[in-house]
């Protein structure tokens, strides 16, 4: 029998996480192919982030079983690493360091070769309008051009996919079109993007996003079947009903 | 009130909960008098010693026997040449070498006069001279004995009173120093850290636009160090009474209340130096580097400050806890009263009131 | 290897753009061998004594004289009572009370043995324990004159008299500073490699970039060389500052081999830097890291030997120093620069520091997560 999701670049079975009696994550079994925008969509506290932290190899399931980008979360963790950009809620670019140093930093570290390196350096601050502020401090840019860095320098290495958790915490709609007009460069050259976020207006940006609730999927199918089979005019009245059923 | 009481909870928890730091507020001063109490001593015994000895004779037998039988030496190495004296100290198997002359009893027979060298490792210069000094007692009266038949045996004693600690344990320097080490790093370093993170963290702003009132916000901060110093202090002291035998040969509520006002001043000195650093850990570094260093080196903690040049004991007046360990001291191991320590007492209240002024000013800045 | 490179770049970029790293790196050191070695004095250049002499006569002024004499004694005034005497014990502008009984002279002469009594502050047992053996040694002296006159005066015939010759080795003028400076400077390197290690980790944690480097596939010892490298040449250049300051302000000698010091602090700083890694490992703030240091430090530089030699100690004193890392490089510090030991006088230091450094560094990198 062909598994019609053989294809697909992560696979999810049964995944559990439970901190002591705490089940934050709880049976979860998806897959995600590639080129794909998949949106991981909760409440603050449903488990998206723990779930994330799973998928990147930072954190050991419980039980059940994942790949990504064909490597075993248990054991092949350093090989997902290889393979993935990841930017987290409280951004991780140095501080008391400049623009390119950062980008260079994270460049060098992936292994890239320099000139390789100093192309995309050109190409991205290009790209995001910062050449002339490249030896600016991250400290003394704004929040929201920290996060369209911050997403370019996970994806710097041409990852198979990126995750992003909640990466557009707090700042202005405008910005965050932006960032998603950034994101769909990314899955025009192939990268998978799976990305965390409650506002639910991005969530119609995704191909498909799955609602968790309590640490289970509660939904999962592209925007408009969810809005089509909960009878709603928009994402957010799709998870306002599914937040309530429980 | 009830809004304080509730921060009260709030700090009183942020404490308790974070037990490393707990357990090395109170495991650090038990430590430290541990050490000071059974470790540090200034008695030198069992010195490993090294011997040239080009005589060989009933003298020079003798002396070593009043040297090796005296307890403070212990022979390791008989040497046979003289070059092999600078080995035997760089490879530290001995810290003191005694070198007889050739012919050492003859001489002393004949001439009346014989040698005796002392080669000592004065790379640790105390223990040298200590160690030198030691040979050259028992020497001494080695020779008054041989001498004795000829003479009367007329000599000065001399009475040694080690006034106000007569065992000479080294706890009794140690124990004002650790209090008012520990109660600088839990009032001081600790209330700085604590007010310094809470900015950091921008839960400060929360607080100050509460309904709370600068004020209360302050004595909630500070109430639990205040507690935390007081329990410590008390620790301390009772584990010198009770552990190392210390006295309390003056009046232990005056004590008490000198104790406070110590604390006070320190809580104050925290809050100012919290109020001047932008966050943790220049908080940190400041007190540790201009509080905690300077109390140890420049307070009389450890090292007499009459041995300093005259610059540093001048920068020692500066140092609060310089005062307040005479304080302890003439209390506690000396027993007097108000009387002696007036002084002291009122210049802690000074610096008291300087760092409180000094931080009101810094704090309405701010908010300015 | 190219990982390497580009880590240490970062730490690098990020130390000289550090406002508070900076002036540790380099003022500190400077600060701490000005006031430190000045401040930790233990020798007594002045000892303050009270004299009440009831005798008044021209054996208890010779007594007087002979410490007059000495350099150590600083005599601050006379008294006729002794409870007005002791009273400057207690309000500390005496370190020491001589008293000298009535009749001292006149007791000699009719061949009794009087007493003179030392009322010494004893609240610091190690100054007192010095005050006493220099006094002692006076009075020997004094009785040795005393003896002799006497001697002289009772039978003609001839004294048996052996003289002893003092000789101090490696430090001849007895000087006490170029027995601190090399402690000192073990201090100083030690504090700043182990806290700036553990506290940029704990930084890093603080901060979230240390979850963003592990997912990157960065290898644990990777990471590890790249926080280490810089903090160890760090620790090498302030061993060095240190030294310098050393040799150009207080005169110490450096006579043994520089080569074999730099390697032994090479050593010395992989077992220390290891060590403030494990404590950033099992700390979750800057404060916490920073008490543990702290405690850590004062307890070992307490037990090190700094001050009072490790041999005087209780023998499980003695045993606890075997895991001190500073009792190890302050007794090797002291011994290459002073005495000029060699190699084989420090093989065993040399082995312990070296299996101990590896051992700390392999528990490091075992106890590092890249997973929570």
């Amino acid at each position: 029998m062909v598994d019609k999701y053989q294809n697909s670049i992560i696979k999810v079975r049964g995944l559990t996480k439970r901190f002591g009696k705490f089940t934050a994550v709880d049976n979860l079994n998806f897959d995600v192919s590639q080129s794909e925008i998949f949106g991981f969509l909760g409440a603050n506290g449903a488990g998206k982030t723990t779930a994330i932290k799973i998928l990147c190899g930072l954190s050991s399931p419980s039980e059940g079983n994942a790949e990504v980008a064909g490597f075993d979360v248990y054991k092949q963790t350093e090989n997902i690493k290889k393979n993935i950009g990841y930017m987290s809620q409280s951004f991780s670019l140095y501080e008391d360091m400049t623009i390119v140093e950062n980008i260079r930093f994270y460049g060098g570290i992936y292994g890239m070769p320099l000139t390789l390196l100093k192309e995309r350096t050109n190409h991205m601050l290009n790209r995001l309008k910062m050449t002339e502020y490249a030896n600016k401090l991250i400290k003394e840019i704004p929040l929201g051009w920290k996060q369209k860095l911050a997403f370019s320098v996970a994806t710097l290495h041409r990852p198979k996919i990126v995750f992003l958790d909640e990466p557009t915490g707090g700042v202005d709609p405008i910005t965050r079109r932006q960032f998603w007009d950034l994101i769909y460069e990314a899955i025009d050259i192939g990268i998978t993007v799976f990305v965390t976020t409650h506002y639910m207006d991005e969530a119609e940006y995704c191909h498909r996003v799955s609602i968790m609730v309590d640490g289970k999927i509660a939904a999962l199918d592209t925007p408009d079947n969810l809005k089509q089979q909960y009878n709603a005019k928009s994402m957010n009245e799709v998870f306002l009903q599914l937040a309530r059923k429980k | 009130m009830k809004q304080l009481l509730a921060f009260l909870r709030k700090e009183f928890l942020h404490i308790f909960r974070d037990y490393r730091t707990m357990i090395i507020l109170f495991g650090m001063p038990i430590a430290q008098l541990l050490i000071f109490g059974f470790v540090i001593s200034n008695e030198i015994r069992d010195a490993n010693i090294a011997i040239l000895d080009y005589s060989k004779d009933y003298q020079t037998q003798k002396i070593k026997e009043k040297i090796l039988s005296s307890g403070y030496f212990i022979l390791t190495v008989d040497l046979k040449a003289e070059n092999e004296i600078d080995a035997v100290l760089k490879a530290g198997k001995a810290k003191l070498v005694l070198v007889f002359e050739h012919d050492f009893a003859r001489k002393l027979e004949k001439t009346g006069k014989a040698e005796l060298q002392i080669i000592a490792d004065a790379s640790d210069p105390n223990s040298a001279e200590i160690l030198s000094n030691y040979t050259r007692a028992i020497v001494n009266n080695y020779m008054i004995g041989i001498n004795n038949g000829l003479t009367t045996k007329t000599v000065v004693f001399t009475e040694p009173r080690m006034q106000f600690n007569p065992g000479l344990k080294s706890v009794f320097m140690f124990v004002p120093g650790t209090m008012a080490l520990i109660l600088l790093l839990i009032s001081a370093m600790m209330t700085s850290i604590t007010i310094a993170r809470e900015k950091e963290m921008g839960t400060m702003e929360v607080l100050l636009i509460s309904p709370l009132r600068p004020t209360q916000i302050i004595i909630g901060k500070v109430v639990p160090y205040f507690l935390l110093s007081f329990i410590n202090a008390i620790v301390i002291l009772a584990l010198g009474f009770f552990v190392f035998g210390l006295p309390m040969r003056g009046n232990l509520l005056l004590l008490i209340s000198e104790s406070m006002l110590f604390i006070l001043m320190s809580l104050s000195l925290g809050i100012l130096i919290s109020t001047v650093s932008k966050n943790q850990q220049v908080a940190m570094f400041i007190s540790m580097f201009a509080l905690l260093l300077p109390t140890m080196l420049l307070s009389g903690f450890i090292f007499p400050i009459e041995n300093m040049p005259l610059a540093l004991q001048y920068l020692s007046y500066l140092m609060p806890p310089r005062f307040f360990i005479v304080i302890i001291k003439n209390i506690m191991l000396k027993g007097t009263g108000i009387m002696f320590v007036w002084k002291e007492t009122l210049i802690i209240l000074g610096f008291t009131i300087v760092f409180l002024i000094a931080s009101v000013r810094k704090f309405k800045q701010r908010l300015e | 290897m190219r990982t390497i490179l580009f880590l240490l770049q970062k730490e690098f970029i990020q130390i000289f753009r550090n406002k508070t790293m900076l002036p540790i790196i380099f003022i500190m050191p400077l600060v701490q061998m000005l006031v430190l070695v000045f401040a930790a004095n233990l020798e007594m250049k002045n000892i303050k004594m009270k004299l009440v002499d009831f005798d008044n006569t021209a054996t208890s002024q010779e007594i007087v004289s002979k410490f007059k004499a000495s350099p150590f004694y600083n005599i601050i005034g006379y008294s006729y009572s002794v409870e007005e005497a002791q009273n400057s014990l207690i309000d500390n502008s005496a370190d020491l009370v001589m008293v000298i009984p009535p009749n001292l002279e006149q007791d000699i002469l009719n061949g009794q043995s009087p007493k003179v009594q030392l009322l010494i502050d004893a609240i610091n047992g190690m100054t007192a324990g010095l005050i006493n053996s220099y006094s002692s040694m006076i009075m020997l002296d004094v009785n040795k004159d005393i003896a002799i006159e006497l001697m002289k005066f009772s039978a003609n015939q001839q004294l048996k008299q052996i003289s002893i010759k003092q000789r101090f080795w490696y430090n001849s003028g007895l000087n006490y500073k170029h027995y601190m400076v090399p402690g000192i400077i073990v201090i100083l390197v030690t504090i700043i490699g182990m806290f700036l290690t553990a506290l940029n980790i704990v930084s890093e944690k603080e901060f979230g970039t240390i979850e963003q480097i592990n997912v990157t596939p960065i290898r644990k010892y990777q990471f590890i060389l790249g926080k280490l490298i810089p903090f160890l040449l760090v620790g090498l250049f302030d061993f060095a500052l240190g030294l310098f300051i050393g040799k150009l302000l207080f005169g110490v000698p450096i006579r043994g081999s520089l080569f074999l010091l730099f390697s032994f602090a090479f050593l010395y700083l992989v077992l220390v830097l290891g060590i403030g890694l494990l404590l950033s490992i099992i700390s979750d703030t800057q404060q916490q890291v920073m008490f543990l240091t702290f405690f850590i430090t004062l307890v070992f530089v307490l037990m090190s030997g700094l001050f009072t030699p490790i041999e005087t100690m209780p023998l499980w004193a003695q045993r606890v120093n075997i895991i001190n890392p500073f009792a190890y490089f302050m007794k090797v510090n002291r011994m290459i620069l002073l005495k000029g030991s060699g190699f084989f006088d420090l093989i065993r230091e040399f082995l312990y520091i070296g299996i101990y450094g590896i051992i700390s560094i392999v528990v490091a990198i075992r106890l590092y997560r890249k997973t929570s």
